[in-house]
């Protein structure tokens, strides 16, 4: 989220599309219905199903699953049309002006630099034409046909309303509505708020499908402001603190990317991090990028980083690959290429697509761990549970270790939510039985191995023999201690160049601004720095008051980074410095600094006329309608059709699909046809259960006991399908036995002037727990991931329907 | 901080309560009160303060347990509601948070390791040593055997790719960062968690 | 066994005695459901039941996300659902938070044969005292709102207690601080009142012309009320009563008969309780119903 929750309340209008606000995050959609009573905003849903967020809308409009991207490259057409933009916003704000270089072009669905054998993008095209400084050139009156405002008015002329209509389903009166109700938000004083999740992710297309809307809302000028932002609702407790220190395959702490191959030493690491400013006088932070990484080194390695070894650069893993995803993991697995998995509070076997793909990998594993609180279904892979989890167990060598875990309410620590505040929580009661803490787990083995390697030696072993661990408690270390290692020290006394100011060696620093690129400085995380300062814990901080009730909280725990709530404030004044909302200023120039309800994001003392762009993390200082090299699949959005549709691209018949989506040529023939699976299904949570873990609560295997799919009432009538009856659904990967439930919430929609069918899959059964045996939505989807994140398309797919009786076991 | 009664409302729903309740027709009822309805079930148990394990809207939570943290009672959780003073929930929580009584004590909660050896039909229990011990024995041999130090070209390279690990979503930063340290020391690269589901 | 101050009550089941009322000075409690802010999560449901330490066996899916399909005895709210295609054609999906509506004219409490074992507090609050239920299953019949459910195991008849432990200590019931929309507010009367008239202008000014507050007089208001966007067509919302009233033929019980029968009937009770304790569960039979009936129905007849 860009923005907080209880900001939500100063929208002028709600949009929810790619999400399902009211039932995935019930409390945090309390904001919007503030805003509706006390801000008397609109409320708007785009969404296939008539969900219960559209139940208390004030407009609904229908859509099919993975066409979003063409809905909103008509809104963009539309804004552009009527010329229903932020004018000033745009013009000092975005990249609007910048001309873009000759050779890039768009054709036929496909962008310049396409290579088809490597089926991806030479990318060289996609940038500004530069001048002799290297400075993008630009062109204030947009009159040059290759500025970006220009390119992508011809982008987008393709999305009429009628193309809209014919792509998406969505009838012609109802996208206009939108259409007009989000232009009113290009007025300076109002707002519009995205709230989005996983119904935007979870395609091939996801990156640009929140793209598009993030372009929406640089238009309308509602980037930075009070009520405004992109707000990606995150969908785990502490997904968004495990992104932030970089959990996955291919990062590192605070946003830091691990070293690939190609960077053969930490020089031509850095030489790919230096981040020129493209404007003139621009900030550019990530050219800090050294003092960040270099402080990072001397948490993870202490004294054995050095600038003689470059900082144990070498230490770190290269990656061969852009990075090994879940998909690639599990393909690995069913070629035999891997020995060991360890899942640390997560259901694989439940959460990846293709349910079948995963239990054959998993049973080709020599080793499996998995640390838990709950039973999961992973964990019990190689048991037969009937037609739910058919597995010969006698046949599965895979040896499997079940590690009872302590859970949120047995520990202290803290998450990050969605709008980036470091919350501390304590422990109420000890776990259960033997239950130990995940981190006491991890410690244990890596002690264990540590003795191996001293030993007995083994394949390079310096990493591990040198990783810092001087905890007061070496086999279950306090998570204090961690905080204060992810917040970081000073190695040595350090003097401000400007104020003389000297921080004493072994002080907890206050902000990521001390860190330095000498060894000097240690931080574990560099965007968690100021969390956990001599003051104290600021992640415990419980003092709720809110200036002007505008819902910042600035003294209620702490946000990364730096305790600033809303990103690209600076966005919320005019170039001047003046509120374009004066009733609602997030902050403003006072004639000496900024000032206001939150941490500006921007130099606190930097004067407007200085002509510093409020996006400070980019090389432009800009906001992106063209995004350069930064999207793997295009600097503009392009519809193109889920990996599996009903219908052709009509836009470009011969290129249907993302050209780049993440598809393993292993995997391509599990994707069905619309012949023999005539029907759209896209999958979601109830708001009754979180993911497979609440089917273990009793209450909530009350609330929603069974595993059921919704079908409209024309499909069920037209196939015989009795409400509550049984059905199966068959995708070319699987199949799910269920009862129906035929509900008017899904109609079928005209696309390309065909009634298109959806079907709605909810994913929370299983065959552990408490809640009725199910098969598990995964039966279904297909190993498909989105080309930037390697998301899996668990939002279009699709699938065929029969009436059916009972699955004996049931 | 001042609020007018409309203002007071427009907060929340469980503001409203406190605007008479003094006066809401037990107030003077007393003790004999206490004998007609059930018996109110907090009044002496623990308070602490927690964070709702499920989405990231990360509601503010108060844990009651019964016991006093003296040192020869033994906590045990008996009720779970939203904390007031929270900026974002205001005491609320959505049917999940509110159930998660039931996710705490879920009969389905592992209490002891269990291990599965390659063909069995059933887990047996074991101890932590023995799941540990075999777990890093593996681990090593593998890793021994697949280790990448350097690559065709002769780049360092520090790469294991043949066990791979999922890192927990509801797990704390503190306990992500230390799995991180222990995963990357090792080289392991095929290393994800739940961002994408 | 309860151990109650008549003072707290303003009513009591089958007693001709009007409680002294000591403390009728204190406020009137209501809780105000604005069905046009609920988002149907069950929160309310949930936090019920983990409040009341309720929990009743899993079931099946039935064709709705109403779940459990029924009030029991352990389900004391219970969400319901209904998919309507208004006049425009456009679809609305009215859900609704079902549960006791604590009546100021509490129809199971008239028709109630066992000495107080339905009891009405000063603040409105309308609750069973299950050690002196008979669980005759009348306060069943005499609710115009079908909310009562008697229990197989003790059969005791059991319902919502506007969480009377939670009031008493001056905390809200526990469905209206789990709320997380804010669909379920706590407070006086007469701001609840006034509340739903600030909701309604709203509801209006955003096209529901009709919006409106359901606080039904027949029954001499609720303590449980509801904003409807249709308050001109209650039913619409799964089946809440256009004009609930109670059942004629408790109100003549109450009216005519009671006074005169209820010592009888009292002393049957009594005896069916000790009849339950030594040989197996009381309860009122087929045929004494019946009879009842009959009896009633000449005496309506009879001008």
């Amino acid at each position: 989220m860009t923005n907080t929750w209880q900001d939500i309340k100063n929208a002028n209008i709600v949009v929810v599309m790619g999400g399902n606000a009211a039932e995935a995050h019930p409390c945090g959609f309390k904001w919007v219905i503030e805003a509706k009573i006390e801000n008397g905003a609109k409320l708007v849903v785009v969404d296939p199903r008539f969900t219960r967020t559209a139940s208390v809308a004030d407009y609904y409009a229908p859509i099919r699953p993975g066409t979003d991207i063409a809905f909103l490259n008509g809104v963009i057409r539309y804004l552009l049309e009527k010329d229903a933009i932020q004018h000033e916003y745009v013009r000092a704000y975005t990249n609007a002006g910048l001309i873009v270089k000759d050779g890039f072009s768009f054709q036929d669905g496909l962008f310049s630099g396409f290579n088809e054998e490597k089926q991806s993008y030479d990318k060289s095209s996609w940038d500004y034409e530069l001048d002799d400084q290297g400075f993008a050139k630009s062109d204030d009156t947009w009159q040059d046909p290759r500025c970006v405002i220009n390119l992508l008015k011809q982008h987008v002329s393709r999305y009429t309303p009628e193309m809209v209509s014919r792509i998406c389903g969505t009838p012609q009166d109802k996208f206009l509505h939108v259409c007009e109700l989000m232009a009113s938000t290009a007025a300076p004083d109002k707002a519009m708020t995205s709230l989005f999740a996983l119904g935007w992710t979870q395609h091939s297309v996801g990156s640009q499908n929140i793209r598009t809307m993030a372009m929406v809302q640089l238009l309308l000028g509602n980037i930075g402001v009070a009520g405004g932002g992109m707000n990606a609702l995150r969908g785990h407790s502490n997904i968004q603190g495990l992104t932030d220190v970089g959990l996955l395959s291919n990062l590192m702490p605070g946003y830091m990317t691990l070293p690939q191959d190609k960077d053969t030493s930490l020089d031509v690491y850095m030489s790919t991090k230096l981040y020129k400013p493209l404007r003139p006088g621009q900030t550019s932070y990530w050219q800090n990028y050294r003092k960040f990484f270099v402080s990072f080194q001397k948490a993870m390695f202490g004294d054995a980083a050095k600038q003689e070894n470059d900082w144990a650069y070498d230490w770190l893993p290269k990656l061969d690959i852009p990075l090994y995803d879940i998909i690639k993991a599990f393909d690995m697995m069913n070629n035999g290429q891997m020995t060991g998995y360890i899942c640390q509070g997560f259901n694989p076997l439940q959460a990846f697509p293709d349910r079948g793909r995963s239990r054959r990998g998993l049973s080709k594993l020599k080793f499996l761990v998995t640390m838990d609180p709950l039973d999961t279904e992973t964990s019990r892979f190689w048991q037969d549970f009937g037609p739910q989890n058919p597995a010969k167990s006698a046949e599965i060598q895979t040896e499997v270790f079940q590690l009872p875990c302590t859970c949120f309410a047995e520990e202290n620590g803290s998450l990050v939510n969605s709008a980036r505040w470091l919350q501390w929580h304590w422990k109420a009661a000890d776990g259960p039985g033997e239950a130990k803490s995940d981190i006491w787990i991890m410690s244990g083995i890596f002690h264990r191995l540590r003795d191996m390697y001293r030993k007995e030696g083994g394949a390079f072993p310096d990493p591990l023999l040198n990783v810092t661990w001087n905890y007061t408690n070496p086999i279950d270390p306090d998570p204090e201690e961690l905080a204060k290692e992810m917040n970081g020290r000073a190695l040595t006394d350090l003097t401000d160049a400007t104020t003389s100011a000297v921080t004493k060696a072994g002080t907890l620093l206050d902000g990521f601004a001390q860190l330095r690129d000498d060894g000097t400085t240690a931080s574990g995380c560099w965007i968690f720095t100021g969390c956990f300062t001599e003051k104290g814990n600021q992640m415990a901080r419980r003092d709720a008051t809110d200036p002007r009730e505008q819902g910042i909280a600035p003294n209620w725990a702490w946000a990364w980074p730096a305790n600033r709530r809303i990103l690209y404030n600076r966005a919320s004044a005019d170039p001047d410095g003046k509120p374009w909302n004066p009733s609602k200023p997030v902050i403003s120039w006072n004639g000496a600094r900024w000032v206001g309800v939150d941490v500006p994001d921007y130099g606190p003392t930097v004067k407007p006329s200085d002509g510093v762009g409020p996006f400070i993390m980019n090389a432009e200082g800009l906001g992106r309608l063209f995004a350069r090299d930064q999207m793997v699949d295009g600097p503009f959005p392009e519809h193109y059709e889920p990996l599996e549709s009903p219908v052709e691209n009509v836009l470009h018949p011969k290129v249907r699909s993302n050209p780049v989506a993440r598809v393993l040529a292993s995997d391509r023939p599990t994707f069905g046809d619309v012949k023999s699976f005539p029907y759209v299904a896209t999958t979601y949570r109830l708001t009754e259960h979180f993911h497979f873990w609440t089917k273990h609560a009793l209450i909530n295997a009350i609330l929603q006991p069974e595993e059921f799919v919704e079908i409209g009432e024309a499909l069920a009538k037209e196939k015989g399908i009795e409400q509550g009856g049984w059905v199966k659904v068959k995708s070319k990967r699987g199949e799910v036995v269920c009862k129906a439930y035929v509900t008017k919430r899904i109609k079928p929609l005209t696309v390309d002037g065909k009634p298109t069918h959806v079907i709605g899959v909810p994913l929370h059964w299983g065959f552990t727990g408490q809640a009725r045996k199910g098969y598990g939505a995964n039966s279904l989807t297909p190993p498909v991931g989105d080309a930037n994140t390697q998301t899996p398309e668990f939002k279009a797919f699709l699938v065929d329907v029969e009436k059916t009786s009972a699955p004996v076991t049931a | 901080m001042a609020l007018t009664r409309r203002e007071f409302i427009k907060f929340t729903g469980l503001g409203l309560a406190a605007s008479s309740l003094g006066m809401l027709g037990f107030g003077a009822a007393g003790e004999a009160q206490a004998a007609a309805v059930r018996p109110f079930k907090l009044t002496h148990a623990t308070e602490t303060r927690n964070t709702c394990t499920y989405c990231s809207v990360a509601c503010g939570l108060l844990i009651y347990s019964m016991g006093d943290r003296a040192k020869n009672a033994h906590s045990n959780i008996i009720h779970i509601e939203g904390d007031p003073d929270h900026p974002v929930n205001r005491g609320t929580l959505c049917p999940k948070g509110a159930a998660l009584l039931d996710v705490v004590h879920a009969p389905t909660r592992l209490k002891v390791p269990r291990y599965r050896a390659a063909g069995a039909t059933e887990f047996k229990e074991v101890s932590w040593d023995f799941a540990l011990d075999r777990i890093a024995r593996l681990m090593k041999d593998d890793r021994d055997e697949n280790f990448v130090e350097k690559n065709a070209a002769g780049t360092t390279v520090n790469r294991w790719t043949s066990v791979g690990m999922l890192a927990a979503s509801a797990s704390s930063s503190e306990t992500s960062y230390l799995t991180w340290k222990v995963v990357r020391s090792l080289g392991m690269v095929v290393f994800d968690n739940q961002a994408r589901v | 066994m309860s151990d109650l101050q008549s003072q707290d009550f303003i009513r009591i089941s089958a007693s001709t005695m009007t409680p002294p009322s000591a403390r009728s000075h204190e406020d009137q409690v209501a809780k105000l459901i604005d069905v046009s802010r609920c988002i149907g999560c069950k929160a309310c449901q949930a936090a019920c039941m983990e409040w009341n330490d309720l929990r009743q066996d899993i079931g099946h899916f039935e064709g709705s996300y109403q779940n459990p399909d029924d009030l029991s005895p352990s389900v004391w709210t219970l969400m319901k659902f209904a998919e309507y295609e208004n006049e425009q054609g456009n679809l609305e999906w009215l859900i609704r938070k079902d549960g006791c509506m604590h009546c100021a004219d509490p129809g199971c409490l008239k028709a109630c044969p066992a000495p107080g074992a339905i009891v009405q507090y000063a603040n409105g609050i309308v609750d069973f005292v299950s050690d002196k239920c008979i669980g005759c299953g009348y306060c069943v019949k005499g609710c115009p709102f079908d909310i009562p459910r008697i229990s197989k195991v003790d059969h005791k008849s059991y319902k919502c207690t506007l969480c009377s432990d939670r009031v008493s200590v001056g905390l809200e019931p526990a469905c209206v601080k789990a709320c997380p929309t804010g669909a379920i507010m706590f407070g006086s009367k007469a701001d609840m009142t006034e509340w739903a008239g600030e909701r309604i202008e709203d509801l209006k000014s955003r096209g529901f012309s009709n919006a409106g507050l359901y606080d039904p007089q027949a029954v001499g208001g609720t303590h449980v009320m509801y904003v409807l966007h249709h308050a001109d067509r209650p039913s619409l919302y799964s089946g809440l009563p256009d004009h609930p009233q109670i059942s004629p033929v408790v109100s003549a019980w109450k009216g005519i008969l009671k006074p005169l029968a209820m010592i009888g009937i009292a002393a049957a009770a009594l005896a069916g309780i000790f009849h339950g304790v030594t040989e197996g569960p009381n309860e009122v039979t087929e045929k004494d119903e019946e009879e009842g009936e009959r009896a009633l129905n000449e005496t309506e007849k009879t001008p």
